[in-house]
Formats: C-alpha cells, sequence, structure tokens
C-alpha cells in the first residue's frame, strides 16, 4: 500500500499531462490548418462547376501523426536533457573540428583556384560557382552592416540593383568600358548607401529593418517606373562583356585567343568571369579582415555591442554608422556591376526582396561577422540549393527543414564565435553568449 | 570655494515633463581633486552625470569646465560625443556598459578611437597599412598595456570582457574611460557591488588617478569610500543641493542625517559611523 509501483510518480504526473496537452495543442492546430487543406479536396469541374469531395480519412490520419509525432519529440526531448551544441557533439570532436577549423579556409581558398581547372569542360559546374562567388561577396559585404555594426538590413538588393544599373547604364549609353563603370558602381550604391543611412540613423531593430525593406522596395519600384532611363520591366539589354583590360574574350582577330594564337573556346569568358569575382570577393573580403583591425572596424563592433558606451567615449556613432552602410553598399554595387556584366541583360526582377532575404539568411547562417561562415553558408545555400535539384517538389521541404536543423545545432550560425582584432599573448575565440547581436 | 575650479554647474535644472529631477542646483569641482556627489536613492545624482556627460540636455543652468590651458568650455551647448571628444569628460555608469564580446585590450583600443582615427588617416592610411598608422597603433596598443597592468588585468588583457569578474569589470570600464585621456573623470558609483578589498583597491586606484592630475567626480553609495577619497562632498536630496563642504563638516551635518534617515536607516548609520 505505502509503495505504488504502478502508479507515475507525483514529479512525473504534470509532466505527462504538459505532453498530452501539448500533442493535443499540436493536434488542434493541425485540424484546423490541414481540414481544409487536406480534408475538402474541390476542382472545376468539366462545365466549370465547382466540384469538391472530402477525405476525412487522411486528415484523420495526419491529425493523429500529429498527435503521436509531438508525444514522440517530447518525450525524446525528456531524455536528451535541454538542447544545444555540446550536447550532440563529444568534447573530442569538437576540438578536433577547431583544429579543422584553421585549415578549413586556406583549403576552400585553394580548391576555389582550381575549380576552372578541375571543371573545365562542366559548364554548369563552373556557372554555378560563379553564382555562388556572387552571392559569398553579397554575404561579405552585407557582413559589414549586420555582422559587425549590427545594423540588421533587409534592403540589401537595392544597392546590388544601383551596381548593376549604374554598369548597365552608363556602358550602354555612353559606352564606358567595364574597369571605369566598376569603382562608378561601387561609388554611387555607396552614396545611396549614406543616403539609406541618413533617415533611419534613430531607428534601431524592428524599426530599422522595416525601414531598409521599404528603401529596397523603393529602388525596386523606381527602376520599374523610370522607362525612360531604365526600360522600366523591360530592363536593361545588350550591356558589353567585361574585357581583359580592353582586350575583349571574342572569336575575333582582336580577341584574347588569337592574340594568344589558341583555339577560341566560349568557355574562356566563363572562367575569366570565375576569376573576376573571385579577385572581387577576395578584395572584399581582404578589405573587410583589414578594416576590422582599423578603429573604424573595433568602432563598427562596439556600436553592436554598446551604443550607449560608444557615445561616451567620443566615438561618432552618426559617421561610424553611415560608413557601415556606405562600405556594405560598395561592396554591393561591385557585386551588381559584375552580375550585369555577366549576364548581359538585367531586368527588375533580379532584385526582389526574396534576394536581400537570402543575402541575409547567408550571413545569419554562416554566423553574424565571420567570413569564413558567411562563405561556408553561401556555399551552403545556393550549392545547397542545386544540390537537392533531384528532389523535385520536395526540394523546397528538405531545404527548410535542413536550415531549421542547423539552426537548432548552432543558433548562432556555422561560426559562431569572435575572434579577437588584436591580442597580446594569444587569441583566444569569444564565445557567441558573449557577443551582442546589435539593435539597430 | 577658492581653488582652481575645473567644471563649475551654475543653476542647473532638469525637468522630465511635470517632474522636476533637478532644480536650481550650482556646485563647483576643483582641479586635481575628488568631489563626491552623494544623496539618497532617487535624489538625481544619476540625472547631473546625465546633463554633465551630454546624455541629457538641461532644462536650465549653465555648465562650465576650464581646461588646464585655460580654455572654457560650455558644456550644455555640446551633445553626445563631442563630451568626450572635445571637452575630454569620460564617464562610467552604474550598470557597467563594457563592450562584452570585445577582449579587454580591444575594450581598450575602442576608447582611443578619435586619435587612432587621425593616426589611421579617416581609414585610407590605415588600409594601405602606412608606417604613421602601424606607430599609432603599437603607441595605442602600449597605452593599453599601461592600464591593463595598473588595473592588475595584463593576465586575462585577451579574455572576453563580459567574462572577467565583476569587480574586475568595473577598473576595466574605469580604465577605458582613462583611455580617452579625460580631463575630468565622472563615475557612477565604482564600488557599488564591491566587497571590502576591492573597494580599498578602487579607492587606491582614483588617488593615484587624482595624483596623475585627473579631477574626479563621484557619485558613490559606500560611505568608506566617499569619506577615504573625497575632497569635497556634495549631498543632493530631491534635486536640490541640501549640503556641501569637506567629508567631515557633511558628516555631522543634521539635514543630511536627516535625508539619509527618511530615505534609508542604514545608509544614515553608514555616514555616521564611517568617521568613528
Amino acid at each position: 500500500m505505502s509503495a505504488p509501483t504502478s502508479a507515475p510518480t507525483p514529479a512525473s504526473q504534470p509532466r505527462i499531462a504538459f505532453i498530452l496537452k501539448k500533442a493535443a495543442m499540436s493536434a488542434f492546430v493541425a485540424l484546423v490548418l490541414f481540414s481544409l487543406m487536406i480534408g475538402i479536396r474541390t476542382e472545376a469541374g468539366p462545365t466549370g462547376q465547382l466540384i469538391y469531395w472530402t477525405r476525412f480519412g487522411d486528415l484523420a490520419t495526419l491529425v493523429a501523426a500529429t498527435f503521436g509525432g509531438s508525444i514522440v519529440i517530447e518525450l525524446l526531448r525528456g531524455w536528451l536533457g535541454p538542447s544545444g551544441a555540446a550536447d550532440f557533439i563529444p568534447a573530442p570532436v569538437q576540438s578536433a573540428m577547431a583544429i579543422a577549423g584553421q585549415w578549413i579556409a586556406p583549403a576552400l581558398l585553394i580548391f576555389t583556384l582550381l575549380v576552372p581547372v578541375i571543371f573545365y569542360d562542366q559548364r554548369y559546374i563552373l556557372d554555378l560557382s560563379i553564382l555562388v562567388l556572387t552571392y559569398v561577396m553579397l554575404g561579405w559585404g552585407l557582413n559589414v552592416v549586420v555582422g559587425l555594426a549590427g545594423l540588421l538590413d533587409l534592403g540589401y538588393v537595392a544597392f546590388y540593383a544601383v551596381g548593376a544599373y549604374s554598369y548597365a547604364l552608363l556602358a550602354t549609353n555612353y559606352g564606358l568600358s567595364f574597369w571605369v563603370c566598376l569603382p562608378l558602381a561601387g561609388l554611387l550604391a555607396s552614396l545611396w548607401g549614406v543616403m539609406l543611412g541618413f533617415p533611419v540613423l534613430r531607428l534601431r531593430g524592428d524599426y530599422l529593418a522595416i525601414v531598409t525593406l521599404a528603401f529596397g522596395e523603393i529602388i525596386r519600384l523606381v527602376i520599374i517606373n523610370w522607362q525612360s532611363l531604365t526600360g522600366g520591366p523591360n530592363g536593361v539589354s545588350g550591356i558589353p562583356r567585361p574585357t581583359l583590360f580592353g582586350i575583349p574574350l571574342t572569336p575575333g582577330d582582336d580577341g584574347l585567343a588569337a592574340r594568344l594564337g589558341i583555339e577560341f573556346s566560349p568557355t574562356h569568358r566563363i572562367v575569366f568571369l570565375f576569376y573576376l569575382i573571385l579577385a572581387l570577393a577576395l578584395i572584399t573580403n581582404w578589405v573587410t579582415i583589414r578594416l576590422r583591425r582599423l578603429p573604424i572596424g573595433r568602432a563598427w563592433e562596439a556600436l553592436r555591442e554598446d551604443e550607449v558606451a560608444c557615445r561616451a567615449l567620443g566615438i561618432n556613432t552618426t559617421t561610424t554608422k553611415l560608413t557601415a552602410f556606405a562600405t556594405g553598399a560598395l561592396f554591393g554595387g561591385f557585386a551588381g556591376a559584375f552580375f550585369a556584366t555577366r549576364q548581359g541583360f538585367i531586368s527588375p526582377e533580379s532584385f526582389t526582396f526574396n534576394e536581400s532575404a537570402l543575402v541575409l539568411a547567408i550571413v545569419v547562417l554562416g554566423g553574424m561577422g565571420s567570413q569564413l561562415g558567411v562563405a561556408l553558408a553561401a556555399l551552403a545555400m545556393i550549392g545547397g540549393f542545386e544540390l537537392f535539384r533531384g528532389l523535385e517538389q520536395y526540394r523546397m521541404l528538405v531545404f527548410g527543414i535542413a536550415m531549421v536543423l542547423l539552426m537548432i545545432w548552432r543558433p548562432r550560425g556555422i561560426i559562431g564565435h569572435r575572434s579577437p582584432t588584436v591580442y597580446l599573448k594569444q587569441a583566444q575565440a569569444i564565445s557567441s553568449d558573449l557577443v551582442k547581436e546589435g539593435h539597430g | 570655494m577658492n581653488g582652481d575650479v575645473i567644471l563649475a554647474i551654475d543653476h542647473l535644472t532638469m525637468r522630465f515633463g511635470g517632474i522636476v529631477a533637478v532644480h536650481d542646483l550650482s556646485f563647483a569641482a576643483e582641479r586635481r581633486k575628488i568631489t563626491a556627489l552623494i544623496g539618497p536613492n532617487g535624489a538625481g545624482k544619476t540625472t547631473v552625470f546625465n546633463c554633465i556627460t551630454g546624455f541629457y540636455k538641461p532644462t536650465g543652468g549653465t555648465m562650465r569646465l576650464t581646461h588646464d590651458a585655460g580654455q572654457v568650455i560650455a558644456l550644455e551647448r555640446l551633445n553626445d560625443f563631442r563630451i568626450s571628444q572635445q571637452a575630454r569628460v569620460a564617464r562610467t555608469f552604474q550598470n557597467i556598459r563594457l563592450f562584452p564580446g570585445m577582449t579587454a585590450l580591444e575594450n581598450l583600443m575602442v576608447a582611443q578611437h578619435n586619435a587612432l582615427m587621425r593616426a589611421s588617416g579617416l581609414t585610407f592610411l590605415g588600409l594601405i597599412g602606412a608606417p604613421t598608422w602601424r606607430a599609432a597603433e603599437s603607441s595605442a596598443i602600449e597605452r593599453s598595456i599601461f592600464w591593463l597592468r595598473r588595473i592588475g588585468l595584463i593576465e586575462r588583457a585577451d579574455d572576453a570582457a563580459g567574462n572577467l569578474p565583476y569587480g574586475d569589470q568595473r577598473r576595466l570600464e574605469i580604465a577605458r574611460a582613462m583611455c580617452t585621456e579625460p580631463a575630468l573623470l565622472c563615475l557612477d558609483e565604482p564600488a557599488a557591488g564591491l566587497n571590502t578589498r576591492e573597494s580599498a583597491a578602487l579607492s587606491d586606484l582614483l588617488l593615484s588617478i587624482r595624483s596623475d592630475g585627473t579631477s574626479i567626480l563621484l557619485i558613490e553609495h559606500d560611505m568608506s569610500v566617499v569619506m577615504e577619497i573625497s575632497d569635497h562632498v556634495v549631498v543632493m536630496d530631491y534635486g536640490v543641493k541640501i549640503a556641501e563642504g569637506s567629508p567631515q563638516t557633511v558628516r555631522d551635518d543634521p539635514k543630511v542625517i536627516a535625508a539619509y534617515l527618511g530615505a534609508d536607516e542604514q545608509e544614515a548609520i553608514a555616514v555616521m559611523e564611517s568617521g568613528t
């Protein structure tokens, strides 16, 4: 009597109640969602009338599956304890990963340099690599604004668009070469970065995000509607291809192939574009790494950590924010000019909010502020998206699940820790728990 | 008060809507001295600090800062970062505001931002690694090392500031303020949360900063610290000054005792006992 064996202990009773309650709530949400999506099937009949039939059996199965699944997840959670990277990965593996981390950047760089050599015949892989590198560069550019300065920018695509249209319009209207337009495109984009920066100086967090989002849309809508200048929805076509400092990559007599005395191949241009974007991305990376060690870069990071303390130390937060916007926009503009010359045709459709969201996802997924993380994330996002192509209609589903799992496993991104910009004895990685995410 | 005045506050008033946080406050802080601003909770001390350091724009009154060279600066006309940049007034915060994700060394480097910005030619010289920039950077590191040694944190220079113990964070915040080379250092409750040994070390640090020639304005609740190191004490209650003078005179002032008794008995007893 005094030792009941079958009855649950008092401590586990509320736990069971909680699990059942949660499962019932999940099942209810599933019922509401699926009752129309699955429970009733509608179709247009042969004469245009509405035909519908019910599938309550399928609905019941799914709701039951949700109920059962919720219980299983809660039980698993009870066994595994609170989730965190430390629980899933044993310490030796973590230290091995830290050592591998030191070699991954040089190894990736060497591999990237060799990509055109290894995959010379595979046009698809070369094109994909160029795309990945473009996003690596955009990610590195946005990383200055979001990762270092902690200013959430949802309208980064606007600078990409300004860069692309700057090159396209200057080249088609005035016949300026790519190498003259590239710096101009960057400067124009960074001018727009400053123009965006001014009105949002006092905004923080969600409010800043909304205004930058609106800014991205404004630029796109202006491009669509200013038909006389931009061609509106028809875009700009016939954008000149880049030249190797004046030598065109064409089959003609003055082309590079003829001058070098080798047989012309259209792959030459692809390889050239590959190395061009690689060089641009590496310049972005080099400048960002340099800037982090300069007072301006430290001020960006300090701004992310504590804006009030920055002001108390005599740091002009206005110019600090504006330079962050301008620097990020500069790289976005460069990437835009490259995009225009690679495509040969641009239209407003290439500069939708989706692009901003994708680049921001790359920065967040990579680990805010980490250069290597952003590169890996761009590879995972763009490359991974292509990798799942074989799954056809399940592609987005698998991709979404993969991203959710990655964020559960590493909530602060692939490379979540911060490396100090200056050290006396030894540079120690700073845990992401201490590093702030910025507040505006 | 007839000494060499570094900061003269005249008829300072700060209103927030209908609430008068500071009413017609006048006092002066002498050069190379430690002036303490004390009073019960809610007396308006931090509001005065926020006015001096440009976080609030005072409703009325003037605040004159006189530099060693004789240059007079009207603090009420400057705002936010310019107070630190031009008037060379540095401050710390009641709730520590370090950059927790940056190392102790980086925190001190950020404090030298303005000097380093000039040396880096607004980033452009720094980007190409010009020798002038390199020299400026290494002298900034030297200064940081000097302060890390002085506060006894040289061994933890490469640790994240957020990982340091509470007392170390307090001292690091003072060192960070000192790296801006201030003429006047404003400390908002530097001894809050420190144990006896740590607050004794803090007193020594503040006295050594004073003897190096920096004037200090101090808000403090720890009466042992106030009585030990202050040269001049200003007592506030309900936004007005109720007493002023040397630590001894203030301690025996019945108005001060009443203010503390009215607000918090323990603190009043602390005031009376700290001298005996």
